[in-house]
């Protein structure tokens, strides 16, 4: 089966980053006919298409939109997260290294809905091509008018910046963004207020995810009815699934939410080198819980994922084959997450800090059994417990995969080496 | 040392340019770090006052960021991702090799100044693992062949 393309249709083009690439494939129409729309219908066409966040969280993309004030005396804004750091996914770049205009439609689309004449657009500093590549596509959406006063003369105004990060994980987390755009260390804020009622600035803010913010011109033009028809009823639209690690054919896939563990590594990733077997696949980003061989005959959408202890986060799928040691996997994301912890909680720096620590031993040949229980005793203190989700995320795989793989800890600590 | 006229300049347009002036501290940063390869505790005043902002904020958000440089840095930085999917593709080897190669650990500048070694978390390029970034420049899919013809043409460079 080919891949169900809507996002990642032009990607392959020949300059496909350009305006009149896009607008030779009929990029802007969706904005021009938004504009001759209510705001606040638009924001029901959204939530009725049953579009949720493709950021990690899931939560529905119009249900968010709503939680602006309606009579706010203050500037709304509405952030782009184009800081695309989780392990395991790399979606977000090729939007906006191939495609990045349907993005910014969808921004300009989104701020209409919201009454925001200000948007950001936060990418991590890492991503020099991409930024340059936003860079072009905003100052030629500039040049056209679709950004900037009175926008095809429909009387909206809306100015778009360009903000640029400097090498921070956390600043993916939405408060940690606005923290950054505001000139500080993305150290996230606590929720509630929510960045709804204040964000940035003090001022009602939405944060939405690249991926999100693209999906949104194709439900103007082709209807929520036509959206909410692709997936499940719950996890509409397609998702854009990355394949990494051990699989013969790495790579983005778009396919509709709900497709099938195994049929997405068999069928689209080609299955595992040298025919060897899967050990265990992290679904979603590194931050999920990890699934044994057995656990991957599963719909892959956020529901589904969810339910079986896990979730779908980012559809970034890291495939591990039966080479490899889950100990070292563990200890490369303690690793991680200890790296990219922002300090703020005792439960995040000091957690994220033992867990590399006891992982390390354990590697090294020095570990007890009794280590085995400190470590899932650490990882339930860390979940639920701070400012952000950042400490769950590094708990929640780790615990996944001491529980799961049990035997071979205690295998390897018994053996006392390598 | 003083910045020269024209940084100042920009400085304060890149300040004009932003909401509020705290705003501007990270683009004003990268660009001061762009002038003289990293920031000093002197480059950090003087933007703590063409900002018009407290020191301490200039040097909370300076360290906080792994882009930024509180030491001097070769002429180029080599980011290599270590993080899962890179290194279930090879990035450990990757990292001696280059250690080998350049006869440097990992966070070390080469003899001659122009290399830093550093090692990077995912570089949203887990699909061509494994990958690196050496300046603006991210290079994916490398092997130990790919690797060593970078190195060779960064030597050969000025």
């Amino acid at each position: 089966m080919p891949e169900q393309r809507i996002i990642r249709n032009y990607v392959d083009r020949h300059n496909s980053y350009t305006i009149e690439s896009y607008l030779s494939s009929g990029g802007y129409s969706a904005l021009r006919k938004a504009l001759g729309i209510a705001p606040a219908e638009i924001t029901d066409m959204v939530k009725k298409s049953g579009l949720r966040g493709r950021g990690g969280a899931g939560f529905p993309a119009g249900i968010k939109w709503n939680f602006i004030p309606p009579d706010s005396k203050k500037p709304v804004y509405l952030c782009c997260n184009a800081d695309e750091s989780e392990p395991g996914s790399f979606k977000d770049r090729e939007i906006l290294e191939r495609d990045p205009h349907q993005m910014i439609e969808g921004i300009i689309i989104a701020c209409y809905a919201i009454r925001s004449h200000k948007a950001y657009i936060y990418i991590r500093g890492e991503m020099p091509y991409g930024a340059k590549r936003i860079q072009q596509a905003i100052d030629e959406a500039y040049e056209h008018g679709y950004l900037g006063e009175n926008i095809l003369l429909s009387g909206f105004d809306l100015d778009m910046k360009l903000y640029i990060g400097a090498g921070a994980y956390i600043c993916g987390e939405e408060t940690g963004l606005l923290e950054s755009i505001e000139g500080k260390k993305g150290e996230p804020r606590p929720k509630p207020p929510f960045p709804a009622q204040i964000g940035l600035f003090g001022c009602p803010t939405i944060v939405n995810n690249v991926e999100t913010l693209a999906c949104v011109p194709h439900i103007i033009n082709n209807g929520a009815d036509w959206f909410a028809s692709i997936g499940t009823p719950r996890n509409t639209g397609t998702k854009i699934f990355g394949l990494s690690g051990h699989v013969n054919n790495p790579g983005l896939y778009e396919l509709p939410l709900g497709i099938n563990l195994l049929e997405l590594i068999e069928e689209y990733g080609g299955g595992i080198p040298g025919g060897r077997k899967i050990k265990a696949v992290s679904p979603g980003g590194s931050s999920s819980a990890v699934f044994s061989a057995d656990e991957l005959d599963i719909a892959m959408d956020f529901d589904t994922v969810a339910a079986a202890g896990s979730m779908l986060g980012t559809a970034g799928v890291t495939v591990m084959d039966e080479t490899v040691s889950m100990i070292k996997v563990a200890q490369n994301l303690a690793h991680f997450y200890r790296d990219e912890s922002c300090g703020q909680c005792v439960q995040c720096r000091e957690g994220t800090w033992w867990l590399e620590k006891i992982l390390r031993e354990i590697d090294e040949g020095k570990g007890a059994i009794e280590h085995l229980d400190i470590i899932l005793d650490a990882c339930s203190q860390m979940r639920g417990t701070t400012i952000c989700a950042l400490a769950d995320g590094c708990a929640m795989p780790i615990e996944s995969i001491v529980r799961k793989f049990r035997d071979e800890f205690e295998e390897h600590i018994k053996r006392g080496h390598s | 040392m003083p910045f020269p006229p024209r940084l100042r300049d920009k400085i304060q347009e890149i300040a004009d340019d932003h909401e509020t002036r705290l705003s501007a501290l990270i683009p004003v940063l990268r660009e001061v770090q762009n002038e003289f390869g990293w920031l000093s505790n002197e480059s950090m005043e003087e933007v703590a006052e063409a900002l018009d902002i407290p020191p301490s904020s200039v040097q909370n958000v300076a360290s906080f960021y792994t882009m930024f440089f509180t030491e001097p840095v070769g002429t180029h930085v080599m980011w290599l991702c270590r993080t899962l999917s890179c290194a279930l593709r090879g990035a450990e080897g990757l990292e001696h090799h280059l250690c080998r190669r350049l006869g440097v650990k990992t966070g070390e500048t080469t003899a001659d100044g122009k290399i830093t070694l550093l090692e990077a978390e995912c570089l949203a390029s887990c699909g061509t693992a494994p990958a690196m970034l050496v300046d603006d420049t991210l290079y994916e899919n490398l092997t130990e062949t790919e690797v060593d013809r970078i190195v060779d043409k960064i030597k050969r460079s000025g």
